[in-house]
């Protein structure tokens, strides 16, 4: 994990409440464990088949008998559940899901989704992605602040095929924190070390300000 | 009783052929049937016109990868396949038809099948390109998408214990797709990493009941050990 990455994950984790059932997507979401407080009351879920995700398996392989989405080799806690995938998804569509933290190619500012293909040059396929974009109670989308070419990952409109309209809550990168208000995305934190400026660096959408800013820690 | 415990041979000759529907069970590695895999891989390598339906693609040259290199498959029904660059390089050079579906309509979608519902409606993936082509239906005011159900001629599943009539358990996250496939196909072959007699799997915990089971047999220690 970088220092950007760290910022993003420090602070993405800091929007889970103990008692939550979380699902954390596949790359930097999987970081946050790492920095929650040791004991902090969470139940992670991994859509291919349990509740109650504990820390990666020292030395395990993608062989292991319980493996996250991601195929990492994963523990369970005491009192983890494991099911099949048709009960899984009952309780992300049944929205027993408190929140799903994702990774994103584009968020738009009305809070649509594009993070799971780039026609011609990415086509892994969905997994799971669409059902919890969609149906997560809360879905929260951490990034880096701009993508590979310094364009930021917050559009306009987005680009490339949705993942799902509309779904994004909450977007964090590593110099803001956006949050969806009466259906648009409004700047709501900033990074102390940067400013309004370099926020909006890369943003070629109009994007609202909140009238009080949330400090960041 | 009837004891469904078979050698590979006896298991698999007879009941795969050209063109056919196959559910194949696992997530990643966890619940993929390897050895009967190998075996079709080994035996009927003249298989062709397949359609795998299978969470994932496996990975280059491992599970059903050694399918699609072997060019035994004309289509494949899966939600994600990065972890296998060949299958996307067969895909995009179009010598494999793929469907992609979202994972939980994947999983229903079979589940329906197994349970006699020929379709049932969702708003998963509306306003997004998996809702193209597919009929709606206005109710109660919303626009919903109509999901047919998915059968298979043939499930190829891994238990971690079958007994010989053929009920099946599964370990940690290696159940995934299994139950819902072993369901939803006309002939259900189950390769049991530990084979054991009736009653030894308590009946509270049998996660697919032996009826829908029609041969059982033992599976190989995997051999592919590695990250």
């Amino acid at each position: 994990m970088n220092e950007q990455e760290s910022i993003i994950v420090r602070r993405a984790a800091r929007e889970l409440s103990p008692g939550m059932v979380v699902n954390l997507g596949i790359g930097l979401p999987t970081l946050i464990p790492g920095v929650l407080p040791e004991g902090f009351d969470v139940v992670l879920h991994s859509e291919n088949g349990f509740a109650g995700m504990g820390a990666p398996l020292e030395g395990g392989t993608r062989d292991n008998d319980v493996i996250d989405a991601g195929g990492r080799a994963v523990t369970l806690i005491k009192g983890a559940a494991c099911f099949d995938s048709v009960l899984s998804f009952a309780l992300i569509r049944g929205g027993h899901l408190d929140m799903a933290v994702l990774g994103a190619f584009e968020v738009s500012v009305e809070g649509d989704l594009a993070n799971w293909m780039i026609p011609g040059k990415l086509t892994p396929g969905m997994g799971g992605g669409m059902e919890l974009a969609q149906k997560a109670r809360r879905v929260v989308v951490i990034s880096r602040h701009l993508d590979k070419h310094g364009r930021g990952k917050l559009v306009g409109t987005c680009s490339l095929p949705l993942t799902a309209p509309r779904c994004v809550d909450t977007l964090i990168t590593e110099r803001a924190v956006f949050r969806r208000r009466e259906g648009r995305l409004v700047l709501c934190s900033i990074h102390p070390e940067q400013t309004r400026e370099t926020v909006f660096e890369g943003i070629e959408c109009p994007v609202e300000v909140a009238e009080t800013l949330e400090p960041w820690e | 009783m009837s004891d469904l415990v078979k050698e590979l041979n006896e298991a698999v000759a007879e009941r795969i052929r050209d063109g056919q529907t196959l559910m194949i069970a696992g997530f990643g590695r966890g619940g993929t049937p390897f050895t009967l895999i190998e075996h079709l891989a080994e035996h009927h390598a003249h298989l062709r016109g397949l359609t795998l339906v299978k969470n994932d693609a496996n990975e280059s040259n491992l599970g059903i990868g050694v399918l699609l290199a072997r060019g035994m498959a004309r289509r494949l029904i899966s939600t994600h396949i990065g972890l296998n660059p060949d299958a996307i390089a067969m895909m995009n050079r179009g010598e494999l038809e793929v469907e992609f579906v979202p994972q939980g309509i994947f999983a229903e979608r079979i589940r329906a099948g197994g349970a006699g519902l020929p379709a049932f409606l969702t708003d998963i993936g509306m306003g997004t390109i998996v809702a193209k082509g597919k009929p709606t239906v206005e109710l109660d005011g919303r626009t919903l998408l109509v999901e047919r159900a998915l059968r298979g001629d043939v499930a190829l599943l891994c238990a971690d214990i079958a007994d010989r009539m053929g009920n099946c358990w599964w370990r940690g996250s290696n159940r995934n797709m299994s139950v819902a496939m072993g369901t939803a196909c006309d002939a259900v072959i189950v390769e049991a990493r530990e084979i054991v007699e009736p009653g030894a799997i308590e009946p509270e915990n049998v996660h697919l009941p032996g009826v829908f089971v029609d041969a059982v047999v033992q599976a190989q220690p995997r051999k592919h050990m590695q990250s």
